[in-house]
């Protein structure tokens, strides 16, 4: 399995039976396929949809019917089509039960940095600040380090996507809870040791007692 | 009844330096008949208000690529490298605003409101000019009404009245800058007799509408 494949199964396992979801762009997007069938979890599109589905088979796409980075999709039973205001209102009004992104950085205070590198990259934020904000819990689906350096840093040095402390971080290599305390550590990757993820880590990791490994069957 | 507009007569109507409010999200639901004659017309020196610039030459991509855009108020561009070309090289003024934050403020235009109070953004680099509003002790950024000279709607159907429908996620900023154009042009994929949509599937009433296209030959 993938890197990002175990984190996207990782995370799959953080969504409860009939939770409204946001998937974002890229790695996030993986998530939807350890979902299992009929559990229940209902997909946001912030393009305007309530239910997302599978890629439709090649052939029988409707050009109306997309994801939010303009992928073909298809809707589940139960969906819903909505506007950008109600789809919106659904982000930052604290609807949407948990939200899934990519990230840059995040740091001690739990901040996550994941819109911009000033000088190179401006894409714009499109929804990443009302769902920072706004969804009831943010989970930061990352892959650990970019060129051998560590994503999680004492302190963002790349603009911030939000002030608001995220929930949870997932990576191939551990889970990690942000907490007014710091980062602690919670659950560490099959076959990585404690000292590995530490070592792999920039910022400081809350230890407490033994580490367990995440299940990953 | 309305009457039918052809498209090189739409973009005769919108003058140079225009503001314009349009549909569409990568694409999907972009009145794009609309768009394609006023690069055929060689506008110029249009601001444009629309959630996203699609990808190089396609929907809003179109304006981009003809030059016909001077300023640009939108959420995401990270998919039109040629966008952000022109933001960096100054030949397209950019405005970067979320996403949630963008529809409401076009959302408070069209009904009336003096502005936005968000939390999105607090405590990033976007907070920085903006007035900061504390309500029964929550803290809010205040953005603006926005409206325009022009919006350009992409509807699926159209009666003579002017009454619209979308599918699915074609919907997202159309039904709303249909209230904040201060002439609203709609561009329907199907021209339908009245009567034939029910009252209840109708999303834009046809009141807002000014001008429907006349049906794709």
């Amino acid at each position: 399995m993938s890197e990002k494949d175990l984190i996207a199964k990782r995370v799959a396992r953080e969504l409860a039976p009939g939770s409204l979801v946001n998937l974002g762009i890229g790695l996030p997007s993986l998530v939807a396929k350890y979902v299992p069938p009929g559990h229940g979890v209902f997909f946001q599109s912030e393009n305007g949809m309530i239910g997302l589905g599978a890629p439709p088979p090649i052939g029988l796409e409707d050009p109306h019917m997309t994801d939010a980075g303009g992928n073909f999709a298809s809707i589940v039973p139960g969906a819903a089509s909505i506007d950008s205001a109600m789809s919106f209102g659904l982000i930052r009004g604290g609807h949407v039960d948990v939200t899934v992104l990519g990230g840059l950085e995040v740091d001690e205070a739990g901040h996550l940095a994941n819109w911009k590198v000033p000088g190179k990259r401006v894409p714009g934020m499109g929804g990443a600040m009302d769902l920072v904000a706004g969804a009831a819990r943010v989970i930061v689906a990352m892959q650990h380090c970019v060129g051998g350096v560590s994503k999680i840093v004492p302190v963002c040095t790349l603009p911030l996507t939000a002030q608001r402390r995220i929930d949870l971080i997932v990576t191939e290599l551990a889970v990690i809870a942000p907490t007014e305390a710091g980062l602690v550590l919670r659950e560490r990757a099959p076959g990585v040791s404690t000292e590995a993820v530490i070592a792999a880590t920039a910022a400081r990791l809350i230890v407490e007692g033994e580490v367990p490994e995440f299940a990953c069957d | 009844m309305k009457t039918a507009l052809t498209a090189a007569a739409a973009a005769e109507l919108i003058p140079d330096g225009a503001s314009l409010l349009i549909g569409g999200f990568m694409g999907v639901g972009t009145p794009n008949r609309i768009l394609d004659a006023l690069v055929a017309r060689g506008a110029r020196d249009l601001t444009v208000i629309t959630n996203d610039t699609a990808r190089p030459g396609q929907g809003i991509g179109k304006l981009i690529r003809a030059g016909a855009v001077a300023r640009l108020v939108t959420s995401h561009i990270g998919l039109n490298p040629e966008t952000q070309a022109g933001m960096i090289d100054g030949t397209i003024a950019v405005e970067l605003v979320p996403q949630g934050t963008l529809i409401e403020q076009i959302r408070s235009g069209g009904m009336g409101l003096g502005g936005v109070l968000t939390p999105t953004g607090l405590g990033t680099e976007i907070e920085a000019g903006r007035q900061v509003i504390e309500v029964e002790g929550k803290r809010y950024l205040l953005f603006p009404p926005i409206t325009a000279d022009f919006a350009l709607i992409g509807a699926l159907q159209a009666d003579g009245f002017g009454n619209l429908t979308y599918e699915l996620t074609a919907h997202n900023f159309n039904p709303i800058i249909a209230l904040a154009g201060r002439r609203v042009i709609a561009e329907a994929e199907l021209i339908v007799p009245v009567g034939t949509i029910p009252p209840d599937a109708v999303k834009t009433p046809g009141v807002l509408v000014d001008h429907l296209l006349s049906r794709a030959v």
